[in-house]
């Protein structure tokens, strides 16, 4: 009995290799344990967030080869030799803020900081492969995100801060 | 009380009333802040419930057997298995009220009945929430299923089920607000207006559910409990109570909280569970909540059924008001009857209403209990009256700006005693406001005058835009106090620690700003300490909008108190004058030379040397703990318009504007006021287009996720305008008046005005929120058909 549970055991678990912020870790995960679960518990890597674990909420979306994904409805898994990017990522330890986090710190585009990883790699993907979004651009780039603090305003000031026409445009 | 205003000539930077940056965003920004579930201890077992599928059933048997024998598994618990570590088997929270008729609290879990879905029934621990949720899946629960009541009417059903199968009814309360001569300002009414008005609210959804840690440190014999509570204080002395421990011996901590907005101030039953838990294994147990859980057992605000008149004379002043109020209070008590009070009392508050009288109804329903969502029963009221007002305008033939220019409580009224109380027995006292000037504001602003060319242009291409306007007021403060203490350490470093619980708002940053403004104008020298019993025994936490209020005064207080000692010792230490001094960054300099001291060597000083006189023969160390009273509540005002359009093919309503001229007294710091503001009227966005908690006639829950039950994304939000005004409270030093629910209650009233404005070709007439694509339809289609 004790044998055929072991077996058992075995067959559900695997071992992975994910690079995550360019550090490279190798564990034997269970295959039902989701990608959010591998980077708050076994990596300690608590700054991405699980809001509801359905898809939606978007506070655990990090970048996965360079794309967003939902850590909730990923497994650990799925995510075998592939880099990883959360939050912890997007900036240096002793380093003032990059211009991103900074903006959003001036323009008031987080309160409680819950939605804010997912809002941050959200926002990353949009600026890296839409260099001068428009206001309904970053709107809907962050549809995906809920945001239950700002009503989204501050947010949106933010990236609309870091564009190259900044300078000229009217707050409004 | 007095303050001492800082001298002009003082040179050190203000903090006060600046958008100072907030203290919380680097941790947040980089993913280090340490939320409930962020917190692994070593040994740490993790939790799952096992919840009631039924509305309300009977239970004849729990069999826990098959699931103690599943893997990673420590303890399979029902209450009974519990009941050595608790004294009692309920969580008694009621508020006093003498409105009562029947006592409902929350059984710990629940033994041989359940009365709604999602209701914890026992608790399984395991080594990982994995395997938690596996084993819970095997406890088998027998359950013989009973009549079920869904909603206030077949509450008040004759002969009809009820909620609770050993009580007599379902009428938990009943609350009768009255003062005039109601009736014969009907008798003497040119024009009566009246309708029936459904309102309904959802749930909180912080983005962050509910978590609780805790861990029993044998070698001190102390409980530490980690909780997601807006109000750790009190969840501190209902454990002690619950556990028979000291109050030395329990420790609850708010860790970072990933929002709150009201049901987070409730004390729940998986608390007492996990901390009971973590005392009878002796392990440290944790349990978050899912999401899924959140939409079926964190409280809500749900169906309020109102049914308003209101008498009006020729020129549209309004004579008096009454009617009655079906509230669904759920299957307990789980905070009082609070919402139905604020309700009851914020109806005709912005206005002069001579005349006033609701019956209010507290219902047991067979569903989570209702305790207060931000704006706790204030956007029901503000939708009934300003929709009855819009209706006597179209009546009397009015503007809808006119109607309420006329009946605004003026600024010369101020303060303003109205002939109610609030729940602690003192008057409502509008403290100062000018409504009137608010009003006129936002109109200049939104272009009220222009507004019906616009949409005659807009009507002739088809479409259908329409301008609503709403006047509000919010009841923030609430008393009695929430201490801070304020102490400079050795090392110059200030420690504000307070009771005041910071739940996203920025709460750290308002006490720093308030604090730093008296003790050198350094921010980054300031720590503050929100949230944790064993940095403060007294206190409440966060709610009602008090916190700034409440804690702001006391911060101040102290801080003032501290400068003027630090001046003194300093003036000792020097040979100078306090007034000769002044505090800039760390340091106390002597002004025109270039004699300081540290702050730090003043708080070393104040600690004194055995056996030797203290500098000045002052009181040792330099602190100061203030807990500022307060009972009246300062008022919050503010008028709103929204444009919308209609798409009369789909039902779908667009917000193109929305405006607000707030006044919240003098602001702490305005960055954190917009950021309140806006936030709140996302929520009201949510409540007047989007938020829909529903139940079927079993009272199943029908929206248990963000499929069905939808909150508002980044797309549906216009761009606010905001216009402050500041009109100082005259009830605390500073003049400041709470703000974190403003937003929301005047949001569904307005969206409501505007919507029935663009659809006056169809003659719609609007009286429920939320509104649906389909319920406009049907509206029109309604309409059409008369």
């Amino acid at each position: 009995m004790i044998g055929a549970e072991r077996a058992m055991d075995e067959a559900e678990r695997r071992l992975i290799s994910v690079t995550v912020n360019e550090v490279v870790h190798r564990a034997e995960v269970d295959v039902r344990l989701t990608l959010a679960d591998f980077l708050r518990h076994t990596l300690q890597l608590t700054g991405t967030h699980v809001g509801c674990e359905h898809g939606v909420c978007g506070a655990c979306t990090v970048l996965v080869g360079g794309h967003t994904a939902r850590s909730c409805l990923m497994l650990a898994v799925q995510a075998h030799g592939h880099s990883v990017v959360t939050i912890e990522g997007l900036s240096t330890e002793g380093q003032p803020l990059p211009p991103l986090q900074q903006a959003l710190a001036d323009h008031h585009g987080l309160q409680c900081g819950f939605c804010t990883p997912g809002i941050l790699t959200t926002l990353t993907e949009l600026l890296r492969d839409n260099p001068s979004p428009s206001d309904e651009d970053i709107r809907v780039a962050l549809s995906g995100n809920i945001c239950r603090c700002t009503g989204y305003q501050g947010i949106v000031a933010a990236v609309r801060s870091l564009l190259p026409s900044a300078g000229r445009e009217v707050r409004g | 009380m007095t303050a001492e205003p800082r001298p002009a000539a003082d040179p050190a930077p203000h903090t006060f009333g600046r958008p100072v940056a907030r203290v919380e965003d680097d941790a947040l920004l980089r993913g280090r802040a340490r939320f409930v579930d962020d917190i692994h201890l070593p040994g740490l077992l993790e939790a799952a419930f096992v919840r009631s599928p039924h509305a309300h059933a009977r239970i004849r048997s729990i069999d826990c057997e098959p699931a103690r024998a599943a893997p990673g598994v420590v303890a399979v618990m029902t209450f009974d298995d519990l009941r050595d570590v608790l004294t009692s088997d309920r969580l008694v929270v009621a508020m006093p009220s003498p409105s009562y008729l029947l006592e409902v609290h929350r059984p710990i879990l629940a033994r041989h009945e359940t009365v709604h879905v999602g209701e914890a029934i026992a608790v399984v621990i395991a080594a990982s929430r994995y395997l938690a949720e596996d084993a819970a899946a095997l406890v088998e629960v027998d359950y013989d299923p009973l009549p079920v009541v869904a909603d206030c009417h077949a509450a008040l059903a004759e002969g009809g089920a009820r909620v609770h199968a050993d009580l007599p009814h379902n009428v938990v309360a009943e609350l009768d607000t009255a003062y005039g001569d109601v009736d014969a300002a009907f008798a003497g009414a040119a024009e009566v207006v009246e309708d029936r008005f459904w309102l309904h609210r959802g749930g909180s959804h912080s983005m962050e559910c509910r978590g609780v840690v805790a861990s029993l440190d044998p070698l001190e014999d102390r409980l530490t409990v980690w909780s997601s509570t807006q109000t750790p204080n009190v969840a501190q002395r209902l454990l002690c109570d619950l556990l028979a421990r000291d109050s030395d011996a329990i420790r609850v901590v708010t860790p970072e909280l990933g929002g709150g907005f009201g049901p987070k101030l409730v004390f729940y039953p998986e608390e007492a569970v996990v901390a009971a838990s973590a005392v009878k294994l002796g392990r440290p147990v944790k349990w978050i909540e899912d999401r899924r859980e959140h939409f079926v057992v964190t409280t809500q605000e749900r169906d309020q059924h109102w049914e308003m008149a209101m008498a009006l004379d020729a020129e549209g002043r309004v004579l008096g008001m009454r009617g009655s109020l079906l509230h669904d209070h759920g299957a307990y008590t789980a905070r009082g009857t609070n919402v139905v009070f604020a309700s009851a009392i914020t109806v005709p508050l912005a206005y002069n209403v001579p005349a006033y009288r609701l019956a209010s109804k507290l219902l047991l329903t067979n569903k989570v209990p209702v305790t207060p969502i931000r704006g706790a029963g204030q956007p029901q009221a503000a939708f009934v009256m300003e929709r009855l007002l819009d209706q006597a305008a179209r009546r009397l033939g009015l503007d809808r700006a006119e109607i309420r220019r006329r009946n605004l409580v003026q600024p010369e009224q101020m303060p303003c005693r109205k002939p109610m109380k609030l729940r602690g027995g003192t008057f409502v006292v509008l403290d100062s406001g000018d409504y009137p000037a608010a009003q006129r504001l936002v109109m200049e602003k939104a272009g009220w005058d222009d507004f019906p060319r616009r949409q005659a242009e807009a009507r002739a291409q088809g479409r259908h835009i329409g301008l609503g306007l709403v006047n509000y007021v919010e009841g923030t403060g609430r008393g009695p106090f929430e201490p801070v203490r304020v102490r400079v350490a050795a090392n110059g470093r200030i420690h504000v620690a307070s009771s005041a619980t910071a739940m996203g708002q920025g709460t750290k940053t308002m006490l720093a700003q308030v604090v730093a403004e008296q003790l050198g104008g350094a921010i980054e020298n300031v720590v503050v300490t929100t949230g944790d019993t064993a940095a403060m025994t007294l206190g409440f936490g966060g709610f009602n909008s008090r916190q700034a209020v409440m804690a702001g005064s006391s911060a101040h207080a102290a801080a003032v108190k501290v400068r003027a000692k630090a001046l003194e010792a300093a003036a000792h230490m020097l040979e100078a004058r306090p007034d000769e001094l002044t505090i800039v960054g760390t340091h106390i300099r002597m002004r025109g030379n270039n004699r300081t001291i540290g702050l730090g060597e003043v708080a070393r000083a104040l600690e004194g040397i055995a056996g030797y006189v203290l500098p000045g023969n002052l009181e040792p160390g330099l602190e100061a703990t203030e807990q500022v009273i307060v009972h009246d509540m300062a008022f919050s005002n503010g008028s709103a318009v929204a444009e919308v359009e209609v798409d009369v093919e789909t039902g779908h309503v667009q917000v193109l504007r929305y405006l607000l001229a707030h006044d919240c007294g003098q602001m702490i710091n305005p960055m954190l006021v917009d950021g309140q503001v806006i936030g709140g009227i996302a929520h009201g966005i949510g409540n007047a287009l989007f938020e829909w908690m529903g139940f079927d006639a079993n009272a199943q829950p029908l929206t248990n996720n963000y499929g069905e039950y939808l909150l508002v994304t980044a797309p549906e939000m216009p761009s606010i305008e905001l216009f402050h005004r500041e009109s100082p409270s005259p009830l605390n030093t500073l003049g400041i008046k709470g703000v974190g629910e403003s937003g929301v209650i005047p949001t569904p009233a307005v969206i409501a005005s505007a919507v029935e404005d663009a659809l006056q070709p169809f003659g719609v007439r609007i009286s429920h929120a939320p509104l649906s694509p389909m319920d406009i339809l049907d509206l029109i289609a309604r309409a059409d058909g008369a």
